[in-house]
């Protein structure tokens, strides 16, 4: 798993890179936790076009991901979501929760 | 029961052997001509498997979790996953959407994604010895092009 960070004014761009799974996720999460408190952001943008594979550890990064940004009066935009991950976030019923495009 | 072709993997509940898991279920698939959507599905229940089996039965230490795949009569492929660990001592509610014992990295969704993406699912488990979760998908046949 790898993180391609970018920001533009107050909006953070996180894109991620390779397999998301268990095995990786904890340190993710974290790595996203330093950045989200680095730079502040208004708002999150995380791209998941480089995924080859995600499993529900990737719901519990994005609820994580979308609970630090609401605490700082922001918010969390999912983009380029591949079809694998879409239907792992589809069956969770993710959209309802996050703004995913 | 027609026992067409079959694997067997036994590795350690060491969390880099969840890629490898769901990437030789993916290989094993392939001789039945899945579509890349198909594939994504199995890998995707195979990786919830076999993280549960990771993270639920030895919390505290590294088990003995194993994997069969078996290719059945009418294009099923078999997945079994199954460790010797704690159990589960309530199923139902384990089956739970939401529902997780786990760290903060696991969403409660594993068994539901499991459901949503095979054909049939079986879970059975005993406090203290351990648990069994047996998955079929069939794979529709195709048209090969040439």
């Amino acid at each position: 798993m790898e993180i391609r960070t970018g920001i533009e004014g107050r909006t953070l761009t996180i894109a991620l890179q390779g397999e998301l799974d268990h095995h990786g996720a904890r340190e993710l999460m974290e790595g996203m936790d330093r950045l989200i408190e680095q730079e502040l952001p208004v708002k999150t943008m995380l791209d998941l076009a480089g995924l080859t594979f995600m499993d529900s550890s990737g719901i519990a990064v994005i609820l994580r991901a979308k609970r630090r940004m609401e605490a700082l009066g922001g918010n969390l935009v999912v983009v380029n979501i591949p079809k694998q991950a879409a239907r792992v976030l589809d069956t969770a019923g993710l959209g309802r929760y996050v703004k995913l495009i | 029961m027609d026992l067409t072709n079959y694997i067997h993997l036994e590795f350690p509940s060491r969390s880099a052997n969840e890629g490898f898991a769901r990437a030789a279920a993916a290989a094993f698939a392939a001789q039945l001509d899945p579509t890349l959507d198909e594939l994504g599905d199995i890998k995707t229940a195979v990786s919830e498997a076999v993280t549960n089996a990771i993270v639920h039965a030895y919390p505290d230490q590294l088990g003995k979790v194993s994997m069969k795949l078996r290719i059945l009569e009418g294009n099923v492929l078999e997945i079994a996953v199954r460790d010797w660990g704690r159990g589960i001592p309530d199923i139902d509610q384990a089956r739970q959407p939401l529902f997780t014992t786990g760290g903060e990295e696991r969403s409660g969704m594993g068994f539901t994604i499991m459901e949503s993406f095979m054909d049939a699912l079986r879970v059975t488990s005993k406090p203290g010895q351990g648990t069994k979760v047996v998955m079929r998908r069939r794979i529709a046949p195709r048209l090969r092009q040439r």
